[in-house]
């Protein structure tokens, strides 16, 4: 699977998973989690939304708020494990 | 020592950032009862003031009550003040059993086990029940007591969008696998005074065989046909696992909690809960004023019908005046103001008018949504309400913001 592709489906997650305010811009660059956007607790359901759309497990070490930072990140860790 | 000059120098600028930032809260010291009508010392050092109460959680003017009082005294007398140990150690007395066995009546559970506070119920009770093999699915806005508890649990957690329905669903599917799920929420909202959409919740867990825990603190006494909380408002009594909530409010507004719901999740409660193994109950004396509580709004839904009736008056008054107010049917009606400024000088001008009520701002509510949170009393009566709307509409008349919208006041004002 592309990068891209995979970068634009997480993109569309968090966008619709955590973004209320219609004026937010998110890229594939904005720091979620120490912009405030994603909190540390919300991360699981990201966690369990890469796990089950690729069928891949993400230790919990792994899973820590540097590696879900931004959308080039995650699509980073996630092609660690696919 | 060790509390040297330059450890107190780290909390001096702490606290000047707060101060800074306009977000240092300063307590307003109350010479009377709890009532409609109090006296009030702010700033500190000024003369007593007498104002009318409109932010108290006192929904059902219980917490002066002179029955109330009387029964309490009465505790005091027969069962003495301190109980100097835990529960499990020679801390309970027949009246705690009491009082859990009429709470167990009075929400329609299977078994009660009482808590120092709600806090404590909140924070012990996901740990108690919970281990890393189940999850916790919670509404985005529940309680600050909430989300501690949800934090010392093991489960993993996860959120749905306020009131979201849908959003609960995929939630509940993404977590299928998980041993137990609980699904989490305010009854009623202290913030905004929405209620949870409960009858859904109820059937989503049923479809998903997930548990629904709610935290009836703002609901407790007053919410449903015959004040029982919301899980009555709603049809579903008998089909909630877990409720917490609080004799600090409307049940007489002193202090303590208890966790309501399964037989055995009480019991596991009673065996793990650290706040219930670790901390003494409830005191004789609160005990015996909320049994009195208890029997008042059993006999009677005299208190909780003039609760409703206020809370409509003032909500049509304010509305007429052309307030922008939180769509609600419960007591709790924010008066939206945005700004944080704004929403102390109104606050300021209310108090100089003798009316009391609190702006709230961030991080109290989000950045943006700064309010005046009204909470109405069924201690009120009309000439208290005529008053602090007359003052309400002066204040409004002041800052131009009466029958302007949300946007017109932020434009002017700031968000």
């Amino acid at each position: 699977m592309q990068d891209q592709e995979i970068k634009e489906i997480v993109l569309k997650y968090v966008i619709s998973e955590y973004v209320e305010d219609d004026d937010q811009e998110v890229t594939y660059d904005t720091p979620l989690i120490s912009g405030g956007i994603v909190d540390s607790f919300s991360m699981v359901s990201l966690k369990r939304f890469l796990e089950n759309k690729y069928k891949i497990s993400i230790p919990d070490e792994k899973a820590s708020p540097e590696a879900f930072d931004s959308v080039t990140k995650i699509v980073k860790l996630v092609k660690e494990f696919i | 020592m060790g509390y040297s000059d330059a450890i107190r120098s780290v909390y001096q600028a702490q606290i000047q950032e707060i101060r800074e930032a306009g977000l240092l809260k300063q307590e307003r010291f109350i010479h009377s009862p709890q009532a409609a009508d109090i006296e009030v010392e702010f700033p500190s050092g000024a003369s007593v003031k007498k104002a009318i109460n409109m932010c108290a959680n006192n929904y059902l003017g219980l917490s002066s009550h002179p029955d109330v009082v009387k029964a309490a005294h009465a505790g005091l007398d027969s069962r003495g003040y301190g109980m100097s140990s835990v529960r499990f150690i020679c801390g309970t007395q027949d009246i705690h059993r009491e009082l859990e066995a009429k709470m167990t009546e009075f929400l329609g559970t299977e078994d009660t086990i009482l808590f120092p506070s709600c806090m404590d119920a909140n924070c012990g009770v996901f740990e108690a029940v919970l281990t890393n093999q189940d999850v916790m699915i919670s509404d985005r806005l529940v309680h600050a007591s909430i989300i501690d508890g949800i934090r010392l649990c093991s489960a993993i957690h996860d959120t749905f969008k306020h009131s979201n329905m849908e959003h609960l669903e995929e939630k509940l599917q993404l977590h299928a696998d998980k041993r137990l799920k609980v699904v989490i929420t305010d009854g009623v909202f202290s913030m905004d005074g929405d209620t949870a959409l409960l009858d859904r919740m109820a059937d989503l867990c049923d479809k998903y065989d997930a548990m629904l825990f709610i935290d009836e603190s703002h609901s407790s006494g007053f919410i449903g046909k015959t004040g029982r909380g919301t899980h009555e408002k709603y049809g579903i009594m008998g089909r909630v696992d877990i409720i917490t909530t609080t004799f600090g409010k409307a049940l007489g507004g002193a202090s303590g909690g208890c966790v309501s719901g399964r037989r055995e999740i009480v019991e596991m409660c009673r065996q793990k809960a650290r706040p219930y193994l670790f901390s003494n109950t409830i005191a004789p004396v609160v005990v015996s004023g909320v049994l009195k509580v208890l029997e008042i709004l059993s006999g009677s839904t005299e208190r909780r019908d003039k609760l409703e009736n206020n809370t409509a008056y003032w909500r049509k008054g304010l509305m007429e005046a052309g307030f922008v107010l939180k769509e609600g049917d419960t007591p709790i009606v924010p008066v939206m103001l945005f700004n944080a400024k704004l929403a102390q000088d109104v606050s300021r001008d209310l108090f100089d008018l003798g009316i009391y009520a609190v702006g709230f701002f961030f991080p109290v509510v989000p950045k943006g949504q700064a309010r005046i949170r009204t909470q109405i009393s069924a201690g009120h009566d009309i000439h208290h309400l005529d008053k602090a709307l007359d003052a309400f509409i002066k204040v409004g008349r002041k800052y131009e913001i009466l029958g302007k919208t949300k946007n017109e006041i932020i434009e002017r004002y700031g968000s």
